[in-house]
């Protein structure tokens, strides 16, 4: 029994409605603080009607034409109401809603005119994200994929003075942009071969197993490019800690609960048709691992509190990737879920304290537990969640996936898995020590947060820990490992030692570690190289071929086009000597043309 | 089936030929009136804007063939007839037409030179581009593409602006004896490259007029014909280059650089927005229409070199250090894209065609005159100097990052309904592998457009300019009208396709495939 | 006896004579009189004809040209001479205004 359709549509259309006043009526928007009422009165809207759709459980799907074409609409938009959507929709209302609120303290700061476009775009980006996981088809998928990509380059830009902001604004959207190549290739030979962008359709063709197309892994392997570009797996992942360039509520909702999961979404949602190319998620799976483990080595070594958090989200997204490839979509999409609630805490509290502090430098940092303690509690719930430590969220959804992967039979990608719970718990009670205990240097007088800030904050905190125990609540998840359990507290614990023992206690020095594990380190601190290839690629094979096509242009094609038109202007400067003015000359030439045509005349007899 | 039925009020007619009475009018009663010859203008552009919506609006989608038809015959004993209709694709670009004057005339509101000149000839020029587009006689679609080519010579070198280029390379020689960089240098350039096109394209329709028994210069007449093959393919290839020239196909687009950054503002957004796509109608109308077997074996032709267009054109346009170089080769670019729709063969691939140039032609209207607004405020087109732009014009960064998005097909916007049906129609057509230099340039669209974006107006303020304001008064007309319509566009797409559609299925149909 | 044959020579050689000079004299006369010379050189043709085919045609046609050669001189040497008031030079080198 399909439920109506026009609550999810009213979802979809709060932020729609916000936006477009926010976008059209100019004096509203540069009122600042009022424009920020309108998008979160909007929001508020939203929540409660997603509240609303995922409680009843509603199950819709309409779709309307968009391209028409001959025999029928190429393309249709709609809305497709499932559990999964559902989900999705409470997340991302439930987070945008918070951040939003967040924000008005966090920018209180800015020109009023700048607020607004702020919350322009946060409406922007609501609407675009909603759309994303309502979509019934790759293409309206894909056109709200894009959009999201565009509301991050405006969002990590939105203090574009800064020419390093500007930079990462940009340099999100273009790596992005190249997954999304491979993504539209992928869906323009999947419409090419089955005539369809619809889920539903695709579905029901690959249960009568009337989709055994040539090329079919080629073609989700494309699709799953898009992924690895907005999902920040490797090598695409380079964008997301350069985009911490941008407000701290925007890397909580936008780079780490709703936009970099848009490819696990992706993932899960069409896993019907993943489960039809077994070698695609094979390779899913061990990108996903492979990142996980990489990002995690990464965040060992950075200072920056917020660039720690960006690798954390790289690293959890490989553990959602890796479950979707080892077919436990459902365990991934949990992790999707929680580590949307706790990661957004974690970067919210950054936030305050960066706000307090003034500097993103852990080592500016130091004893804010004793300055900021409502703050320091919230971070620590999670860091324990991050970590994996029961009875909290992360540590349900995080035994979900290892014990996924471990069905699965990938043996490697569990173990790359197991090393990087060992290494987040590690990095992040690095953190922990460093910025919360221990000295403090902090200039200035770190102050706790504004309410408006702290709500939030609690909110979060208080659903991390609620989840947790619903999750431990619910029937138990059969068949994992009964080792699994053990095995995984015992990383997370044996990463809080090592942290403990590193940065607490002094027992081990960190610049000895960092010695002996020379190389690691000296790679680790330089991301591997990667960034700098991308760079080296874009100025040495882009730009400089662009500058060479640009000289033969006008030298060359360009350059023969003058010579014709010199040649000719020369011809005529010559021919010029024919007209002497001098009548004699005349003469002479009518004289000379007398003569060939007699003699031609002649000849020709 | 082909309905040619007398239209009751001769709406076409009237479009076209009423911007040309403003021309008269101006000419003879507002010489020295600079505010009577600017309301002259917008009226009468405003009228024929007003009638192409109206008669886009009663358009029948469900009946082929060309609706709002007049016939006057001129010389019968040759054949000639002036005679006008409109099918999908001429209507909308006839509503493209429209769209792009009207900004053009709000944009040109501060021309201070000569103006009434000015607005006489870019008149005439448009009335050369509406008879285009519904012209049925094929002689007097020559005539009006004559009509629209040669004021360019006037308005460029009156009107224009020189820059500097330094000859370098081995034939810098001729660059310096031909006065490279000139206004005068482009406007000459431009009109002899063009008209030397039209020259081909007369001849191929001589060929087809002795051919078909040179009775009629009737496009109805041709297209009921059956040429022999030999002679589509030739024919064809005259077209594809007297109209490709116009178009801006490699490698005889360099007219369209020069000439674009010289001209003024609105003949800019003519030239680029409507006039290149006037080439790519004429393939597509005379070309395929009336060749379809010459069109089916030359294809591969069309495609291949619609590819190089891509990606050169996006390469290039990376490389320019003038505003207004970027925006050029970013059309012959896009131009590339319409190219590659049409030479598909496939119903997407043909209405993406239709759609880019609809679509392109608002996009490069808008660049064009935010550059010239740019232009006006800071008084240099050099990117190297600008930043930070977008905190003190927010009005015109915003347009223009609108129209860069629409450029690099970000959806919502119409580009990307444009190019998502061009893909379709590649991957669909003979040759798949167009697919991929399509989607690469799309690529290398967002690089060098939003690197253009960040360098001019998303970045730290430059120091060399001061005082900058955003557009006012009858500027924002323009900006406003031409963001709207690539926003209502990219999401209402079915408005330009379903009667497009209606035109091209039957022009399809017509072409065998080799 | 002397034929038709030595008459046309010698028609021609004047022609030839006249030609050359008209082509080669800078003096703005002396081209005049290579004009005159090649008008002679006609009229010896159109004689010659006239007395060897019998037919007085020819010697009408020499009168003719005699008469119009006369009017010719007179105009041409007006022109040289209005020429020479304003250029103050007869010289067939320097009368090049028609130039190009």
């Amino acid at each position: 029994m399909l439920s109506p359709v026009w609550l999810p549509l009213f979802v979809l259309g709060m932020p729609f409605v916000a936006f477009v006043l926010l976008a059209v009526v100019a004096p509203l928007r540069r009122a600042g603080s009022r424009a920020a009422l309108v998008s979160i009165g909007a929001m508020l809207l939203a929540f409660a009607a997603a509240l609303a759709v995922w409680r009843g459980a509603f199950v819709a799907e309409t779709t309307w034409a968009w391209i028409p074409a001959d025999g029928g609409p190429i393309a249709t938009v709609g809305l497709l109401v499932d559990p999964l959507s559902n989900a999705m929709l409470v997340l991302v209302t439930l987070v945008s809603l918070l951040v939003q609120i967040y924000s008005l303290a966090y920018l209180g700061d800015e020109r009023p005119a700048s607020l607004g476009r702020y919350y322009t775009y946060q409406s922007l980006f609501a609407f675009s994200m909603l759309g994303l996981v309502l979509a019934p088809g790759f293409l309206q998928m894909f056109v709200f994929w894009e959009l999201v990509g565009l509301c991050s380059y405006l969002l990590i830009g939105y203090w574009y003075e800064r020419p390093a902001a500007a930079r990462a604004a940009v340099k999100a959207f273009w790596i992005t942009k190249l997954g999304d190549i491979g993504f539209i290739i992928g869906i323009v030979l999947l419409w090419s071969a089955t005539g369809t962008f619809e889920f539903t359709e695709l579905f029901d063709k690959a249960q009568e197993h009337a989709l055994a197309i040539k090329g079919l892994p080629t073609i989700m392997f494309l699709i799953y490019l898009g992924a690895v570009g907005k999902s920040a797996q490797f090598p695409l992942h380079v964008w997301l800690p350069d985009a911490m360039e941008g407000p701290t509520p925007v890397s909580a909702l936008i780079h780490a609960a709703t936009m970099v999961t848009a490819g696990v979404f992706m993932v899960t949602r069409t896993e019907p048709l993943f489960a039809m190319v077994p070698e695609v998620l094979t390779l899913i799976a061990w990108v996903g691992a492979f990142t996980a483990l990489l990002a995690a080595t990464m965040a060992c070594v950075e200072d920056d509190i917020k660039r720690v958090l960006a690798y954390s989200t790289i690293s959890q997204l490989g553990y959602m990737m890796a479950a979707a490839g080892a077919g436990a979509a459902y365990a991934g999409f949990l992790h999707l879920l929680t580590h949307g609630l706790f990661k957004a805490l974690l970067f919210l509290a950054a936030g305050a304290v960066i706000h307090a502090v003034g500097t993103n430098d852990i080592f500016r940092m130091g004893g804010l537990f004793r300055a900021m303690p409502q703050t320091g509690v919230v971070f620590l719930v999670g860091t324990l969640a991050l970590a994996g430590v029961p009875p909290l969220a992360g540590f349900f959804s995080k035994e979900a996936v290892l014990g996924g992967v471990w069905e699965a039979h990938f043996t490697g990608p569990f173990l790359m898995l197991a090393a990087t719970a060992l290494l987040t718990a590690f990095y992040m009670f690095r953190v922990v020590f460093i910025a919360f205990f221990g000295r403090a240097h902090a200039g200035g007088h770190p102050h706790e947060a504004p309410w408006l800030m702290r709500g939030p904050l609690w909110l979060l905190a208080a659903l991390t820990v609620l989840v947790g125990i619903r999750l431990g609540g619910a029937e138990g998840h059969d068949a994992t490992p009964a080792w699994l359990v053990p095995l995984s507290i015992g990383l997370a614990f044996a990463g809080f030692a090592l942290a403990w023992a590193m940065y607490q206690r002094g027992a081990i020095d960190p610049a000895r570690v960092a010695t002996v594990l020379g190389p690691l380190d000296y790679l680790a601190r330089r991301r591997y190289g990667i960034d700098a290839l991308y760079a080296g690629l874009y100025r040495g094979l882009i730009l400089g071929f662009s500058r060479l096509i640009g000289w033969i242009d006008r030298y060359i094609v360009d350059g023969v086009l003058n010579v014709l038109s010199a040649l000719t202007l020369r011809g005529g400067q010559a021919l010029r000597g024919i007209q002497s003015g001098r009548a004699q000359d005349y003469v002479y030439g009518v004289a000379f043309g007398m003569l060939l045509l007699i003699v031609w005349a002649q000849l020709w007899r | 089936m082909i309905r040619q039925v007398l239209s009751l009020v001769p709406e076409l007619s009237i479009i076209t030929w009423a911007p040309f009475v403003g021309a008269l009018l101006i000419m003879f009663t507002a010489r020295h009136r600079p505010r009577a010859v600017r309301w002259i203008a917008a009226v009468t552009t405003g009228i024929s804007a007003a009638l192409s919506i109206r008669i886009y609006a009663t358009y029948d989608q469900d009946v082929a063939g060309f609706q709002f038809y007049e016939k006057i015959p001129l010389v019968p004993p040759l054949g000639i007839s002036y005679e006008v209709g409109a099918d999908g694709i001429s209507l909308l670009m006839v509503l493209l037409t429209s769209i792009i004057i009207v900004a053009g005339v709000f944009a040109s509101w501060t021309v201070q030179v000569r103006s009434q000149e000015f607005y006489a000839l870019l008149l005439a020029l448009v009335t050369g581009v509406y008879g285009v587009f519904v012209s049925l006689d094929l002689f007097v679609l020559f005539l009006f593409y004559e009509l629209a080519v040669l004021p360019m010579y006037l308005l460029i070198g009156i009107w224009g602006s020189s820059g500097e280029v330094r000859p370098r390379g081995i034939f810098a020689w001729a660059f310096r004896e031909t006065g490279v960089g000139t206004k005068e240098y482009a406007a000459m350039k431009l009109t002899l490259y063009l008209l030397f096109g039209s020259a081909f394209i007369l001849v191929g329709i001589l060929a087809l007029y002795v051919n078909a028994g040179a009775a009629s210069f009737s496009f109805l007449d041709f297209e009921a014909t059956a040429f022999p093959r030999a002679l589509q393919r030739w024919v064809f290839l005259a077209f594809y280059v007297g109209f490709g020239i116009l178009a801006g196909i490699w490698p005889l687009h360099t007219w369209s650089p020069d000439g674009h950054a010289s001209a003024p503002t609105a003949v800019s957004m003519l030239h680029a927005g409507v006039l290149m796509k006037l080439g790519a109608y004429g393939v597509v109308r005379m070309g395929m229409g009336l060749l379809p077997e010459g069109a089916a074996d030359l294809a591969w032709l069309v495609g291949t070199v619609a590819c190089v267009n891509i990606v050169y054109g996006a390469l290039s346009s990376m490389a320019q250090t003038d505003l207004k170089y970027v925006i050029a080769y970013s059309s012959v670019s896009h131009m590339g894209i319409v190219m590659l729709g049409a030479a598909t063969l496939t119903g997407p691939g043909l209405n993406g065609s239709v759609f880019q140039m609809f679509a392109h032609g608002v996009m490069t209207g808008l660049f064009f005159a935010l550059v010239g607004l740019v232009y006006e405020k800071a008084h240099s087109r050099d990117i190297g100097k600008m930043g930070g732009f977008g905190k003190t014009m927010p009005g015109i960064a915003t347009a223009f990052t609108v129209g860069g998005l629409s450029s690099l097909g970000l959806p919502a916007t119409a580009g990307f309904v444009a190019e998502l049906l061009t893909f379709l129609g590649a991957w669909r057509s003979v040759h798949r592998w167009w697919l991929f230099p399509a989607v690469a340039g799309t690529f290398l669209t967002a690089v060098y457009v939003l690197r253009v974006a960040k360098q001019i107006f998303w970045g730290p303020p430059s120091s060399q300019f001061h005082d900058l304001e955003d557009a006012r008064g009858p500027e924002w007309v323009a900006l406003v009208v031409l963001v709207f319509v690539l926003v209502l566009f990219g999401m209402v797409p079915g408005l330009a396709i379903a009667p497009v559609d209606t035109a091209t299925v039957p022009l399809l149909a017509r072409i065998v495939s080799p | 006896m002397i034929g038709l044959p030595a008459y046309l020579v010698l028609g021609a050689f004047v022609f030839s004579i006249g030609l050359f000079g008209v082509l080669t004299r800078r003096n703005a006369v002396g081209i005049l009189l290579g004009i005159e010379l090649m008008l002679n050189a006609v009229n010896i043709n159109f004689v010659a004809f006239a007395r060897f085919n019998g037919d007085l045609t020819g010697l009408v046609f020499t009168l003719f040209t005699i008469a119009i050669t006369v009017a010719e001189v007179a105009v041409g040497l007006a022109i040289v001479i209005a020429i020479f008031r304003v250029r103050r030079t007869v010289e067939a080198d320097r009368l090049d205004l028609l130039r190009g």
